[in-house]
């Protein structure tokens, strides 16, 4: 399973950077999101999967050594609110950018002056 | 509790600036006020921090490892003070008048938003947490960077976005990767456990990662592209705080992380950083030197300076890094004046192109002895605090075996004393090109700039005492068994 994960992380990688050597806005940012959901998948996977076990035990249970750890999860969720917040507001300004340049190549940006 | 007031305090101002009716004196005022309570909270703790040690506190009560912990060392406490130091000015300058677009929509609110999550991340003593820091501060700077609908500031707004967001992937990555073999995320327990966990290859790639994203965010060579870019765009004040405050939460998480997870200073990491500050610091000044606008000159030279502050980390000694504390501290303020000042222009001459400007001191010789303290600190010309930090540094880098460090650090200061003077030149002492005599700017438009003036002033009287107090921060951190104690408690 660790193996399917590490294979997924790294294709997203590959691709969201691939996708933001592109001269296009829209391009730039599908793989600024799939960069993030690669992370995501990589935190998954290098804390180890555990397959079908609670994240939670009894009280006053001992925890055994195969229940599954919740805070690779919390983390996941947190970067995943944090991150489509932030995708949205990409979207809006790319948006905005692109109504101004006329254009969604990047090189219409103008890094300088006016 | 007095830990957690830095964050909660522009919190409940944010949510308060919200719901007040939109008149611009009130909003104005209960900015200010928050911030001031801000600065009122940092000195307090800053004391305690000198005179009783790191202070702890453990939200929810949840015990150290497992919950999340707000710390302060000498290093956070002082930082938290410049956030005070530095929003209350900010807040400040916008008596003097702020686009009332802007202030619509919720400028006032925004600053205090980026005021938490600086506070926040100097405070915060776990690495997730940190991570949640910097996303807060973001996406608060993105907003003010893009509330305006220029051309210029949009398209420098996505630039800076897109590289930030970079950067957050990065640091994402390094957590999960540094997750994965730690088990852990509190920054003391990593201290205490990553030496037994620890393999050479994971040891090196996290190193890498940290540093590209830190780096990203503090604007080091070859990754500081976005910083020029985009720094010149917002008005003054935003432009301060920016200068002021976010690239140094680059370099402090790169301080903080760096000590705590890899504390052999043999490690290959602080060779690579040591050529990348050096690099920094000259690329930057020479990019200052290419520039005729006032504010990229400043972005240039924010730039140029950042170097100055994580050589001392790369060289690893008490002398070093406690120089680059004091550097950190005067830069903040230094820069944050500048560019109020180039604010002064914008305002009166409508340009902070510096050929067209001149003739100030002719005509407003108080406004340009004001200018002169942040311009020739920067510049580093004694006794001001610019030429104490940086003999610190040049000092520090002389100790060690890296002394040609101590070299370009000279020529970078030679540098900047060139682009400062022609910043003083062109801005103040040549005559007008103009004929129109500007008016004189508002007494409220110089008062934090007075302020900050009087505080570079201060930094530069009291620097002995100051420079004994960041050689112990550094101590701290080189040697971060006091930290791991005071957050876990026990052995």
């Amino acid at each position: 399973m660790e193996l399917v994960l590490a294979i997924v992380a790294g294709s997203l990688y590959a691709c969201g950077l691939y996708l933001m050597l592109r001269r296009r806005l829209a391009q730039l940012i599908i793989g600024l999101s799939l960069l993030a959901n690669g992370s995501n998948i990589l935190i998954f996977a290098a804390a180890g999967v555990t397959r079908g076990q609670p994240p939670i035990t009894e009280p006053g249970a001992v925890a055994t050594a195969s229940f599954a750890d919740p805070v690779p999860q919390s983390l996941i969720l947190t970067s995943i609110v944090i991150g489509f917040g932030v995708l949205a507001f990409t979207l809006v300004l790319a948006h905005r950018v692109r109504a101004s340049a006329g254009s969604d190549d990047i090189d219409a940006i103008r890094m300088d002056g006016d | 509790m007095l830990l957690v007031l830095p964050i909660v305090v522009p919190l409940a101002t944010a949510i308060a600036l919200q719901f007040l009716p939109r008149r611009p004196g009130l909003l104005r005022g209960v900015a200010f006020a928050g911030a001031l309570v801000i600065l009122g909270a940092a000195v307090v703790l800053f004391a305690r921090v000198l005179s009783e040690g790191i202070q702890v506190t453990r939200i929810g009560s949840w015990p150290a490892p497992f919950g999340i912990t707000l710390v302060a060392d000498l290093f956070s406490a002082l930082l938290v003070m410049m956030v005070g130091i530095i929003g209350t000015a900010v807040t400040g300058s916008s008596f003097s008048g702020v686009d009332p677009r802007r202030e619509a929509l919720g400028y006032h609110a925004l600053i205090h938003l980026l005021l938490m999550g600086v506070s926040g991340a100097f405070l915060t003593g776990d690495i997730f947490n940190l991570y949640v820091w910097f996303e807060v501060t973001l996406i608060s700077s993105f907003v003010l960077m893009s509330l305006h609908r220029t051309r210029a500031q949009l398209h420098a707004a996505f630039i800076y976005v897109a590289l930030n967001l970079l950067a957050s992937a990065f640091l994402l990555t390094a957590i999960g990767l540094l997750y994965g073999q730690a088990g852990t995320l509190n920054l003391a327990d990593l201290a205490r456990t990553w030496p037994e966990r620890r393999t050479p290859a994971l040891d090196a790639a996290l190193s890498m990662l940290f540093l590209t994203a830190f780096g990203i965010k503090a604007g080091l060579f070859p990754l500081f592209f976005w910083l020029p870019a985009s720094y010149h765009t917002p008005p003054a004040a935003v432009g301060a705080l920016f200068a002021g405050l976010l690239t140094k939460v680059g370099v402090y998480a790169m301080i903080r992380v760096f000590t705590l997870l890899f504390p052999d200073p043999a490690n290959s990491v602080y060779s690579v950083l040591l050529v990348l500050s050096t690099l920094t610091m000259v690329v930057g000044l020479i990019g200052a030197l290419a520039q005729r606008d006032m504010r990229r000159v400043l972005s240039f030279n924010l730039v140029g300076h950042i170097g100055f502050t994580t050589v001392g980390l790369a060289l690893w000694t008490p002398a070093a890094l406690g120089a680059s504390i004091l550097y950190i501290l005067h830069h903040m303020l230094v820069i944050a004046t500048l560019f109020l000042v180039a604010g002064v222009f914008l305002r009166q001459r409508r340009t902070s192109d510096l050929p067209s400007l001149g003739g100030m001191y002719r005509t407003h010789p108080r406004v340009a002895l004001l200018g002169m303290v942040p311009v020739f600190s920067l510049a580093g010309v004694p006794p001001l605090s610019g030429f104490i930090a940086k003999l610190g540094i040049v000092a520090g880098a002389l100790e060690g075996p890296h002394y040609w460090v101590g070299g370009v650090a000279l020529v970078v200061g030679l540098l900047t004393l060139l682009s400062m003077a022609r910043v003083w030149d062109e801005a103040f002492w040549k005559p007008s090109p103009t004929e129109s005599a500007a008016a004189a700017p508002s007494p409220v438009m110089l008062a934090p700039i007075a302020a900050l003036a009087a505080l570079t002033l201060a930094l530069s009287v009291a620097a002995g005492p100051v420079f004994e107090v960041s050689r112990r921060a550094a101590e701290q951190l080189l040697h971060p068994s006091e930290y791991v104690r005071a957050v876990l408690g026990g052995d």
